[in-house]
């Protein structure tokens, strides 16, 4: 069984996936329980498997025993497992607090919404553990299509949003197939590692150029880069409650380690025409960051104020790829995973205010301190964190950052940076000011002894809040014992 | 003459027993009693544990303990040496202090949200040994943002507009100047490989041209002044009045402003060193607009009715005096601004418990109201009364002292126009302090004729502390010899057994 650790990880929500209408049909109760232990299974499985990675190095595992280059690679190298794991624990976390959203619904209703998000999941967890550049497109396809689904699924605004995002994630998908169908057309190969071995003689061909412009329109649209985050408010502000969380915090960040992934690992970063545009998406990120964060100052809606937060943490990102040294990269990874968590927090205390009091603007925030005090208490810790002050962990991602872009002498994105806290610091604020200090317009009823909220809501946002700070104190033990071996030379 | 150094874990317990304090009392919040409970034990613990580090620090061994680390590279270190146990001494035992006169001040104003009161002042009271702990700039950086945000809660404690709108400009100047110290200490880091403090400095003009190391400085202090008020960056401080008056006199008075001026002396004296900043310039720059700042500040306390409003003109003008001090870059310039902090903390703890006296049993806060109120309170007021003396540098009262060193210090410098300066302080301090006692013993008003003293709680607290600022002015050394410590760190800091002789 111990052999088979990376196919578990994909296979086994999968098959969960596919089963779950039908469990939905016998019991309403069980098919939560199945996508929880499914989704378990691949956290184990992802563990396991990052373990090895780091301890006997990187995994290949040929599925159904087809040598690569033909057959199908799972490859586990400390990044991508790291980027599992990632995926896996906010999915799971997500899973256990989504039950009290659908405990009205249908079998029918629950068992797609089941089927769908261990599906997303599964789409997710398969393009960060697969080897071959197609293969990565079949799971960027299955996590769109279910990731439509889910934000349809909130509702009649949601429509709009989902149809939207549809039109436009199509579009970008097809530009990332363009680019591996011109890789495919030189080097006739489809595996990561072969592309490796190939690309280099033939890196000043225009078909490799054009390539790369693919890639970076592709996953622009898809990571919501700006000027390519059109799509992203809506989606994130109207999707269905129970999964916003999760698309929030994991969705963007996968095509994010692509990014990663084909430009430092497979045509690699030396290349002149990587630089370049890693270079253009660098002072795209940086415009992005500021425009997102005046963006979120200027929104009522709590949720679509984090939404444009994302689009301006994903800059952050990108600023860290784009300063391109060992100090910038571990920025950018460790702020991957702070900012999935930390955004995945935040979403989770919107859906959880919207549960109790059924408000989503932040006036109507007035005085939840009285009545959610541990809610808060968790989205105090990661509004700070987003602000970047120490100890949490937002604070750790932004020093590697800084300290990255100081040493590359990029002085902009070091100003970027600085100021883009500072603006995140007016919107934050803002909140916490009406959650703490506003007077409440209408005097709340007071409910005696009862939790805030059910339990398996409150302890994933508590849990979340609380892994932010434990990120933020162990970040050391996360950068040099996993994150340096995820870069790119394997930490040398 | 290297330090001894010890491995001890008594820093970090001195950090994390209020933390845990702060937990407690979030947690027994709907029991008053029980809540302050532990912030009484937690702030003896500390003072305890604080004050068992003294002996040792003073045979002079260096106590360090390193549990994790704070980012690659980089130990969250805490180490003991004598500056910073010369601020943790001084703040844990005035938060022994404060804590009596919270509870009588908190329950006899009958104020709202008391849990969150207490909790954030331990809080802060954690930060603040981190503070004075610290032994690297990211570790220094880390406890330093923590007591920014601690902080805000008490400033927005009424919780009213003015108290969000002070609330606001708060943090508007405290996490601009953060994250302007962030990029000094980035860079620092950057040039040099680590930040760790070192007696006399670790920075040379080997690491950087003479420009970077200027902008560095400037970064750095930037980021430290603001919360010493020095000007033009002290406009948060007479805004953040709109807190309970115990923050005034714990936070705006000792440790959240004293944190800002031992970041100074921190950067000053151990980052850069008064040699490499002889080189470079900026101190004297830093130094004018210290002597400008306590100039200034000083004219426009006179103009303050409102008590609170005229101490906190008067602390910011105060605080300069530590910022010449040590930019003076003088032995007895440096041991000077170190006993200044002792000395200011003690006197204007007394001024600020006396206003809040006032406040809770009359609630007068304008000054032109409160004729012939020493008849009424004259404990309280006499306590006043010494302390303005020893704020305007009388003999025999702690502020004597420091103020003696620090004209000592500037003469030192070659500067004689800086003692000018303090003279000319001096006096314009009688002018705003000695009126407000002047008024209440010897002008009448039938006003106050059912009130008396403030409650025990309130009182001997004041007690305590104006009888220390005249202890302290006749034996410096009085309590946790502060005077030695001061004078150790001076010595470390210039290299020399000797604090006489011209500086650089």
């Amino acid at each position: 069984m111990r052999e088979q650790l990376p196919a578990l990880i994909v296979v086994v929500p999968l098959l969960a996936a596919l089963a779950s209408p039908f469990i939905a049909y016998f019991s309403k109760t069980l098919v939560r329980w199945l996508s929880i232990a499914a989704i378990s299974v691949a956290l184990i499985s992802s563990i396991g498997s990052l373990v090895h990675a780091l301890t006997q190095g990187t995994w290949h595992y040929h599925f159904g025993n087809w040598a690569p280059p033909w057959g199908i690679e799972y490859v586990i190298d400390p990044l991508g497992g790291a980027m599992a794991v990632l995926i896996s624990f906010v999915s799971l976390v997500v899973a256990i607090y989504s039950g009290p959203f659908l405990k009205e619904d249908t079998w029918l209703k629950k068992g797609i919404f089941y089927s769908l998000y261990t599906l997303l999941t599964t789409g997710l967890l398969g393009m960060v553990v697969t080897g071959d550049v197609f293969n990565f497109y079949v799971f960027l396809e299955i996590s769109s299509l279910t990731g439509y689904a889910l934000i349809a699924a909130g509702g009649h605004r949601a429509t709009v949003a989902a149809f939207r995002y549809l039109l436009i994630g199509t579009i970008g998908a097809s530009f990332y197939l363009l680019g591996i169908g011109y890789l495919y057309a030189i080097t006739g190969s489809l595996n990561m590692a072969d592309l490796v071995e190939k690309l280099p003689p033939l890196i000043d061909s225009p078909v490799v150029l054009l390539a790369i412009v693919m890639f970076v329109v592709g996953l622009g649209t898809k990571m919501a880069l700006f000027p390519l985050h059109g799509w992203q408010p809506d989606a994130y502000t109207y999707s269905h409650p129970a999964a916003t969380a999760f698309i929030a915090g994991v969705m963007a960040k996968v095509p994010a380690y692509a990014v990663l992934r084909f430009f430092f690992f497979i045509i690699g970063s030396a290349a002149a025409p990587v630089k370049a545009a890693l270079e253009v998406m660098g002072w795209l990120a940086a415009v992005g960051i500021i425009a997102g964060s005046i963006m979120a100052i200027a929104q009522k809606d709590f949720r679509r104020m984090l939404a444009y937060s994302s689009v301006a943490q994903i800059g952050y990102i990108v600023v860290g790829f784009a300063v391109g040294n060992t100090l910038g990269l571990i920025g950018a990874i460790l702020h991957i995973i702070n900012h999935a968590i930390m955004k995945s927090c935040l979403f989770l205390v919107a859906g959880g205010v919207k549960w109790r009091t059924g408000e989503h603007t932040i006036e109507k925030y007035a005085q939840l301190c009285r009545k959610m005090p541990l809610t808060m208490g968790a989205f105090l810790i990661a509004a700070l964190s987003m602000v970047g002050l120490p100890p949490t962990a937002g604070f750790f991602s932004k020093w590697y950052l800084v300290l990255g872009a100081l040493e590359a002498n990029m002085w902009p994105y070091v100003v970027i940076i600085i100021i883009s806290s500072l603006l995140n610091a007016i919107y934050f604020f803002r909140v916490i000011e009406n959650i703490y200090l506003k007077k409440a317009s209408e005097p709340s009823e007071e409910v005696k002894g009862s939790l805030e909220l059910p339990l398996q809501m409150l302890v994933p946002i508590v849990v979340l809040g609380l892994g932010i700070l434990v990120i933020g104190i162990f970040n050391e033990q996360i950068v040099s014992q996993v994150l340096l071996y995820a870069l790119p030379g394997g930490g040398n | 003459m290297a330090p001894e150094i010890l491995l001890d874990y008594r820093p970090l317990w001195a950090v994390l027993i209020s933390l845990v304090a702060a937990v407690l009392i979030l947690i027994t919040g709907e029991r008053p009693n029980l809540r302050e409970s532990w912030t009484i034990l937690a702030a003896f613990g500390k003072v305890a544990i604080v004050f068992s580090m003294l002996p040792l620090v003073l045979s002079g061994q260096v106590l360090e303990i390193a549990p994790i680390h704070v980012a690659k590279g980089i130990s969250l270190q805490l180490r003991v040496d004598t500056a910073g146990m010369l601020f943790a001494a001084l703040a844990s035992a005035l938060w022994v202090v404060t804590s009596f006169y919270s509870i009588g001040y908190m329950r006899g104003h009958h104020e709202k949200n008391q849990t969150g009161y207490f909790a954030a002042f331990a809080v802060c009271l954690s930060a603040t040994m981190g503070i004075a702990f610290a032994a690297n700039l990211l570790t220094f950086f880390v406890f330093y943002e923590i007591l920014t945000i601690a902080t805000y809660p008490l400033v927005i404690h009424a919780r009213n507009d003015e108290a969000i709108k002070s609330g606001r400009k708060y943090l508007a100047y405290t996490l601009i100047a953060g994250q302007l110290f962030l990029i000094g200490i980035v860079w620092t880091y950057l040039i040099v490989g680590n930040g760790d403090f070192q007696a006399g400095g670790f920075l040379s003009l080997n690491h950087a041209s003479v420009g970077a190391l200027q902008t560095i400085f400037v970064l750095m202090i930037i980021g430290t002044a603001v919360k010493a008020g020095v000007m033009p960056l002290h406009g948060w401080l007479p805004a953040a009045m709109v807190a309970p008056t115990p923050v005034s006199a714990l936070l705006h008075a000792v440790a959240v402003v004293k944190a800002g001026a031992f970041g100074i002396l921190r950067v000053i004296g151990y980052v850069f060193g008064p040699e490499l900043l002889s080189q470079i310039g900026v101190a004297t720059v830093l130094a004018w607009v210290a002597a400008f700042t306590i100039i200034v500040s000083s004219l426009i306390a006179m103009k303050q009715d409102n008590l609170k409003r005229r101490l906190a003109f008067s602390t910011v003008g105060q605080l300069s005096y530590v910022v010449l001090g040590v930019s003076l870059l003088t032995p007895l310039g440096f041991l000077g601004g170190m006993y200044h902090i002792i000395a200011h903390a003690f006197m204007k703890i007394t001024l600020f418990f006396c206003a809040g006296a006032i406040n809770v049993t009359t609630h007068e806060t304008e000054i032109s109201r409160m004729k012939g109120i020493g008849k009424r309170m004259p404990i309280t007021m006499a306590a006043f009364t010494i302390a303005s003396f020893g704020i305007a540098g009388f003999p025999f009262i702690v502020g004597f002292i420091s103020k003696w060193n620090l004209a000592l210090g500037a003469l030192q410098a070659g500067k004689g126009l800086y003692v000018a300066v303090l003279i000319g302080s001096a006096m314009l301090s009688t002018a705003y302090l000695v009126p407000v006692g002047y008024m209440a013993f010897f002008k009448t008003s039938d006003k106050f004729t059912k009130f008396g003293e403030a409650s025990n709680m309130m009182l001997i607290p004041i007690i305590i502390t104006a009888t220390l600022s005249l202890v302290l002015g006749v034996l410096p050394n009085f309590g946790a010899n502060f005077y030695d410590l001061a004078v150790m760190s001076a010595q470390s800091i210039v290299k020399s057994i000797q604090l006489v002789g011209g500086g650089w």
